[in-house]
């Protein structure tokens, strides 16, 4: 019965093939851009300006590499400036969201309730771009430091329900008995409850650490030394740097200085050294992110 | 008798405090810093009513006479503002239209897939670009439409077409930006339509092949008709921030490029520039709490109608 019934169900219709066309169309639709940078960082300038990028280089060259390791300075430091701020926003960021969220889990806890309301209040109403940047300037002074990177994006609503929601889920018994034994609450959440919350933490760093990895928008509000810029602002600015020289000057010297760096490949291969940690690592961490967006999914 | 009573009242405050001193300390840090970065600026949501001065920030800046100064800068003869709220509004409007109807169906075929593999592989490839920055997303769509390089531009020429300047013609980007946040969005989105497609019975889809359903059938009037209530509460959830406009998006992917403004300003990048690129608190923040106000509105007005269509959905 069952396996007649499965057999009806996997027939293949014409439906069905259609089905595995769309499905494979959209599937090349996301990747074709990244397979496209990926050649373009390998395509030489002229070829590009000739042929334009496509899939496989007409003419190979490592010369946007070349370039970009012959003046690795800027990459060096705003790489260590994005890893510095990733690790440290990720892990601070996690204890700090942790430890509220156990606070909330505690149903019998006085006062529970206003603490709760209080984190909700900032996920339904903000004072917006300018009051923010006023404040950050003005009274916190975090303009050109590292903190500005850094603290602004410790603390989300999102993630403290998310987490909160999980350590609910865990028989309250499990907290009685350790508080009987005489643990204290840091005890009790460090050594029993972080490692049961091990699923949704996980899910919970990935999305915070790849948050700090692509953020770009603090650094663009905050910071304007050379030496505190992170990988997306320097690909930004080099963006807009190609940009302006392209648009501002068309006399023949600039322009031939132009044909002879490799503009749009050293953009790409920017590209790849930026978004390369991601992609190497996308495959061991994807199923996390599935499981964190079903659980996100459920309740907020 | 009532000292005591508030005395003892007291008293049992300080022993609660004692008893779960580790739970308050550990909900502190967090609670200081949405104090600092969310509470403290909506605080500042006053500097809209207010002449900023530098020496007076925020809180010591004198009121501004009379106190809509700032909202009649804002509103009365001020077409950059008007167009940068409608776009806003016409464009999410059409990002949720549009990527609702998408992520569904991307979801059915995901859910009519039979081999395992392609399905797993597919799905993890759909929503990479999820996870990328808005910046890399602008230099794939620069690699894509640039004049000389685009790879558009080839297949227009290799067809025997004209180029096209994408960066100089408004007209093509609301489109050009509906295919990006798809892009960027779809298969991330298809993933929590998927999960609630696995949660119905599957009693269900026996009884319509028992009763002759074809496969398209089954479809139609089993998995839409139980996806609708999932369906409904995102959008109204999405209705809810529609005055928010991804600013990474509309910053970073059309570069900012004042040619494009009058089809791609929105209110986000409006303010960002009236803030630091003119300088201007008074229209900036007037646009901001203007923003902020009716956002919150929104948000609460649909997420009650979120929770009257199903108990329990909403954020609150």
């Amino acid at each position: 019965m069952n396996t007649m019934k499965s057999s009806l169900r996997q027939r293949v219709t014409l439906g069905h093939v259609l089905v595995v066309i769309f499905i494979g169309m959209f599937a090349a639709m996301c990747l074709y851009p990244f397979l496209l940078v990926i050649s373009g960082s390998f395509t030489t300038n002229i070829a590009a300006k000739t042929y334009g990028f496509s899939l496989i280089p007409r003419e190979f060259t490592t010369a946007a590499y070349k370039t970009l390791f012959s003046n690795s300075q800027a990459i060096v430091s705003a790489y260590k400036v994005t890893v510095f701020v990733t690790v440290v926003g990720t892990f601070l960021s996690i204890v700090i969201n942790t430890m509220i969220a156990f606070t909330l889990s505690r149903q019998m806890l006085p006062g529970r309730r206003i603490i709760n309301l209080y984190v909700l209040i900032t996920m339904l109403f903000n004072g917006g771009m300018v009051p923010w940047y006023l404040i950050c300037t003005r009274y916190l002074h975090l303009q050109d430091t590292i903190f500005a990177l850094i603290v602004p994006m410790l603390v989300g609503a999102w993630d403290i329900f998310l987490i909160r929601n999980y350590f609910q889920s865990i028989p309250n018994e499990m907290y009685e008995c350790a508080k009987i034994d005489g643990a204290g609450d840091f005890y009790i959440l460090f050594r029993i409850y972080f490692p049961l919350g091990k699923p949704v933490i996980a899910t919970v760093v990935l999305f915070t650490a790849l948050g700090y990895w692509n953020d770009w928008w603090h650094a663009l509000m905050l910071v304007e030394v050379q030496s505190l810029q992170p990988l997306q602002m320097l690909l930004r600015a080099i963006i807009s740097n190609i940009q302006f020289l392209q648009t501002m000057d068309s006399s023949p010297q600039v322009q031939q200085m132009m044909a002879s760096i490799p503009g749009d490949g050293i953009r790409m291969a920017l590209v790849i050294i930026t978004t390369g940690p991601i992609i190497l690592l996308y495959p061991f961490i994807q199923r996390y992110f599935v499981k964190g967006i079903m659980v996100g999914s459920i309740k907020g | 008798m009532i000292m005591t009573n508030c005395k003892s009242s007291r008293n049992k405050l300080l022993k609660t405090i004692q008893k779960h001193w580790q739970l308050y300390m550990m909900a502190l840090p967090a609670m200081v810093l949405l104090f600092l970065f969310s509470y403290l600026p909506m605080g500042g949501l006053v500097v809209a009513f207010k002449r900023y001065t530098l020496e007076g920030g925020i809180f010591g800046s004198p009121w501004s006479d009379p106190w809509y100064k700032n909202f009649e800068l804002l509103f009365r003869n001020n077409p950059d503002a008007f167009i940068a709220i409608r776009n806003t509004l016409l464009l999410n409007a059409m990002f949720i239209a549009v990527g609702t109807v998408f992520s569904v169906t991307l979801a059915l075929c995901f859910n009519e897939l039979h081999s395992q593999i392609y399905k797993k592989i597919t799905q993890s490839i759909s929503f990479l670009p999820y996870f990328i920055s808005s910046v890399v997303v602008g230099i794939f769509v620069s690699g894509l439409l640039a004049y000389d390089t685009g790879s558009i531009n080839s297949l227009i020429v290799t067809l025997g077409g004209k180029k096209i300047n994408f960066y100089m013609e408004p007209k093509y980007w609301p489109f050009i930006l509906l295919v990006v946040n798809i892009w960027k969005g779809a298969g991330y989105s298809s993933i929590v339509y998927l999960a609630a497609i696995s949660g119905i019975d599957g009693a269900y889809y026996e009884a319509a092949e028992i009763d002759g359903a074809t496969r398209m059938q089954q479809i139609w009037y089993v998995t839409l008709p139980l996806l609708r209530p999932t369906v409904i509460i995102l959008t109204i959830l999405s209705v809810g921030r529609i005055m928010n406009a991804d600013f990474g998006l509309f910053y970073n992917v059309t570069r900012d490029i004042p040619t494009l403004y009058p089809t791609v300003d929105v209110i986000d990048t409006y303010i960002y520039r009236a803030l630091r690129k003119i300088g201007d608190i008074g229209i900036s923040s007037a646009t901001g709490f203007f923003q902020s106000v009716v956002s919150f509105v929104l948000v609460v007005v649909c997420n009650k109608i979120a929770n009257k269509i199903e108990e329990g959905s909403a954020l609150f």
